[in-house]
């Protein structure tokens, strides 16, 4: 298994793409912090960012790679190595250096400046959103045959998570405002991961007074030990749910 | 300001007038000040020497000055009411109370003043008791200086720093409470005059008042109390130059206005309240020149408002500006500083060309659906409050100001 | 060495392999013959485990193939259109596959990588690489393991006839040390020295399994060329 995953990381770092989004990331993070005279509000400006280029990056890199790995997966399958062995070192290539990348290009900066508890909560769910969204990208790549359909359904995946599902959950709230549904809005939040991290991160800040204001609901469910727990139960449950189905499909995909 | 001299002087002139001093201590004349206050006779001073004093309750009906040294102890054992007083001019002074009774039946406290006219509480240290300073029925009364520390878990359990009730014409100034069921708690109190205190950590509210009108608010310190703020049915109130600070967590005002009006509230700070300023009802008060900053909600205004003017005041970095519940706006906010408005200024008279808006479409969406709050600061929020501001659909259409400066006031 | 029992396979509503039965065994040198679309890569790639059967058994070594990964060892496969890694060199290519491979029981056969002259270029990058270097380095990894079965797909498709000879070489050589080696071509010329029996295929159906000796007593044919026109031309009249 750790030989593949040194070619597939070896291959990944020599792509100049993981250095742009790296640098990428430190000119965004480093520059906020600057600009910002108070880094707690930093902070709030770089969690947009977090949550919506992550996943964009994460999603569209991983499945453009395993379209382009195409023959080296070719090379791999007709060699005796297990099938499993190469999609789950291709899984873990891109995971350690798309999180390598976020770690150095924004979790550094993090902790220079604002290394508490929210700031390694942030960290945290960078780590784990850029691990789910590649997880997520191998199950579009392993269900499609066609780079540019995979690549299509990426980028339609990334759009439902960061933004169709939030529409659908605030048309569901107008739908049925009349009936108690923050129960209900804890639940489907579990049901994307961006939505979970960023209800985590918000937790850990000040404004998190602001979500216990209408209703203690979030705060009791989430703010406990308990509730991270479970959340991040949640987020790991994206990454393995995705993967599975995907290295499923993939041991069964004619090449 | 001249009622103040003129009762100051003639306090001074009552403790250094024909008065004798009876002296209270180990070797002194009198071994419990009780035994002191009983011998005295009006205009006379009972000075006690440091010591821990254990005297249940002591009760002064005449017109004396009793006054510690080196802050000796009285201590009520958790079970008294420490000093009780209903007398005209009396004088409590320099000591140290601490372990008052608790009752639930009555209040009991530290300081009790009852049917009282110019009485006095100055530089005391009260410490672990239920209510710190008592005002029932009194007027004139002086309330100077002392530090007022409790241990309050409980709301139900604990009682008021400086609790007045039915008084008129008070001072309360320079005192430090903390730890209190309400920080200060008027009700029925008139023309009086609350005046550098702060306030602070106390379980339910930093200050607290009803029916008490015509009374002044300058330069106190309301922090870090559990709900923040909260004064109901009164008018004509004036609030200057105060400070409502980290009132932070899940039902915390800076301020929380319910039945207020014909009032002017002006030159206040209200820095990192979850809801800075609350209003309810509201009517015909004055809000100018007071600095938002830092706020989850800058004003929440209930369409139940009206005739309110905003004007002069710097709004910056709150999550929300402005929220209200209803599409009726009756109330004018003209002329302010908000550093999240995006307009131009081609005339350079330092006020924006095109009006802004403080209300946001998800400030909207929350009020009518708090369970809308698990879509906080996501990207769908951020492109509605965009689109609402280029046109305009569901937030309050006239709820602007139209001329919005460019420049952050100095205040 | 190699059963195959009665596979098919389906792309869609194509049948790729409808039901095919082979069996190879050692020392044999087979031609995998038939049309464009006729499934010989499809029957090569479900050797490999590329391809997954939709029923039937392959059989290696007495083993069924379904699931496994290990019989792969004693496989070497040079494709049709060999496609790498585009960033590594050559020496990264081959050290990788030695590296996967890594196995110290096997001497490694490096003869082809030093007469297609690669050592020549071994710091070029796949990507800069012409399509007949390129089928160098498929050429020599096949046959860099020394293993008991070679599965060459159309392995002289953009050669030079230099290397064409030099690959035609070694196939002579292995097929002396006993290996089983199968080959898919569409130069029917130069298989006549090589092969010693023949499946040809038409539509995902094996037509025939022959030695060649058969074949051309059978068509009275002295080059394989010929008797496989004659044979496709009475399938034509028939």
């Amino acid at each position: 298994m750790h030989k593949i995953f040194k070619y597939v990381v070896l291959d990944i770092v020599q792509n100049k793409i993981v250095l742009i989004y790296t640098l990428l990331l430190l000119v965004i993070s480093l520059s906020i912090f600057n600009l910002e005279d108070n880094s707690a509000k930093g902070l709030v400006s770089l969690l947009n960012i977090i949550l919506i280029i992550i996943p964009l990056i994460c999603i569209i890199f991983s499945t453009i790679y395993i379209y382009n790995s195409s023959e080296f997966i070719e090379l791999l399958v007709s060699q005796p190595v297990k099938r499993k062995t190469i999609w789950l070192s291709i899984f873990a290539g891109l995971s350690s250096s798309l999180s390598f990348a976020f770690f150095v290009g924004a979790g550094i900066p993090i902790l220079i400046y604002h290394a508490d508890a929210t700031g390694i909560m942030m960290i945290t769910t960078g780590l784990f959103l850029t691990v789910v969204f590649v997880s997520i990208a191998m199950l579009a790549a392993s269900k499609t045959r066609d780079k540019a359909k995979g690549i299509g359904l990426s980028i339609l995946l990334w759009l439902y998570f960061s933004l169709i599902f939030d529409a659908l959950v605030l048309f569901f709230l107008f739908q049925f405002q009349d009936y108690p549904l923050e129960r209900i809005m804890v639940f489907m939040s579990f049901l994307n991961p961006i939505d979970l991290s960023r209800i985590q991160i918000l937790l850990q800040m000040d404004i998190s007074a602001l979500m216990g204001y209408t209703g203690a609901v979030f705060r009791e469910f989430f703010g406990t030990n308990m509730g991270v727990l479970i959340s991040f139960i949640g987020l790991s449950c994206w990454i393995v749910v995705p993967l599975m189905i995907s290295l499923k499909t993939f041991n069964k995909k004619d090449l | 300001m001249s009622k103040l001299f003129i009762f100051t002087f003639l306090l001074l002139s009552s403790v250094f007038a024909q008065g004798n001093t009876l002296t209270v201590g180990r070797s002194k004349a009198f071994n419990t000040i009780q035994r002191a206050v009983d011998a005295a006779n009006a205009g006379d001073t009972v000075l006690v020497d440091y010591g821990i004093y254990k005297e249940r309750n002591i009760i002064i009906q005449k017109s004396i000055v009793l006054k510690g040294i080196g802050f000796p102890v009285l201590d009520g054992e958790n079970r008294f009411e420490i000093v009780s007083i209903s007398a005209n001019h009396a004088t409590v002074e320099g000591f140290k109370m601490q372990h008052s009774g608790r009752s639930e039946i009555r209040d009991i406290g530290a300081i009790m003043i009852y049917n009282s006219y110019k009485v006095s509480a100055f530089n005391n240290i009260l410490d672990d008791t239920n209510f710190g300073i008592y005002v029932q029925n009194s007027r004139n009364c002086t309330i100077k200086n002392n530090y007022i520390t409790s241990y309050g878990k409980s709301e139900v359990q604990s009682g008021n720093g400086i609790n007045c009730w039915k008084s008129d014409s008070l001072i309360i100034i320079g005192n430090r409470i903390k730890g209190h069921r309400d920080g200060i708690y008027f009700e029925f109190v008139t023309n009086s005059l609350v005046w550098r205190n702060i306030s602070t950590k106390n379980i339910r509210y930093g200050i607290h008042f009803m029916f008490s009108h015509h009374d002044t608010y300058i330069a106190n310190v309301f922090e870090e109390n559990e709900s923040g703020v909260a004064v109901m049915y009164t008018n004509h109130i004036r609030m200057y130059n105060n400070f409502f600070i980290n009132n932070w967590g899940d039902a915390a005002y800076g301020i929380l206005l319910k039945d207020i009006s014909d009032s002017d509230i002006s030159g206040n700070h209200f820095t990192k309240n979850t809801v800075a300023l609350h209003m309810e009802g509201c009517s015909r008060i004055n809000l100018y020149k007071n600095i938002f900053s830092n706020n989850g909600w800058a004003v929440k205004i209930q369409a139940s408002c009206d005739n309110n003017d905003f004007t002069k005041n710097n709004f910056t970095g709150n999550t929300f500006d402005i929220a209200t519940n209803g599409s009726l706006v009756l109330n004018t906010f003209n002329g302010n500083y908000w550093d999240k408005y995006e307009g131009y200024d081609l005339g350079h008279d330092h006020v924006g060309d095109v009006p802004y808006h403080p209300v946001s479409m998800y400030s909207m969406i929350i009020e009518s659906n708090p369970a809308a709050l698990m879509l906080f600061r996501s990207l769908i929020v951020t492109l509605l409050d965009k689109s609402e501001k280029i046109l305009p659909g569901i937030t309050p259409e006239n709820l602007q100001d139209k001329i919005p400066l460019m420049r952050r006031l100095s205040l | 060495m190699i059963v195959i029992d009665d596979i098919i396979k389906r792309f869609g509503s194509l049948r790729a392999l409808s039901g095919v039965s082979l069996t190879f065994s050692r020392g044999q040198c087979v031609a995998l013959l038939g049309p464009n679309g006729s499934g010989k890569t499809t029957l090569i790639k479900s050797i490999l485990g590329m391809v997954v059967p939709d029923s039937g058994t392959i059989n290696f070594n007495g083993q069924s193939i379904s699931d496994k990964w290990a019989y792969r060892e004693k496989l070497g496969y040079m494709p049709q259109i060999g496609r790498y890694p585009e960033n590594m060199t050559i020496t990264n290519v081959i050290n990788m596959m030695k590296d996967i491979r890594k196995d110290h029981k096997i001497k490694l056969d490096e003869e082809l990588i030093e007469s297609f002259g690669l050592n020549n270029m071994l710091q070029k990058k796949m990507r800069t690489l012409s399509g007949g270097t390129t089928q160098k380095v498929s050429a020599s990894l096949a046959f860099l393991f020394n293993p008991d079965v070679l599965i060459l797909d159309e392995p002289t498709a953009g050669l030079d006839p230099l290397a064409s000879e030099v690959l035609k070489q070694k196939i002579l050589k292995e097929k002396q040390n006993g290996k089983v080696i199968i080959i898919t071509s569409h130069v029917l010329s130069e298989l006549d020295d090589l092969i010693t029996e023949v499946v040809y295929m038409q539509e995902g159906s094996l037509i025939f399994h022959k030695k060649l000796a058969a074949l051309k007593e059978e068509t009275g044919e002295e080059k394989l060329s010929n008797a496989i026109t004659k044979i496709m031309k009475a399938n034509h009249h028939a």
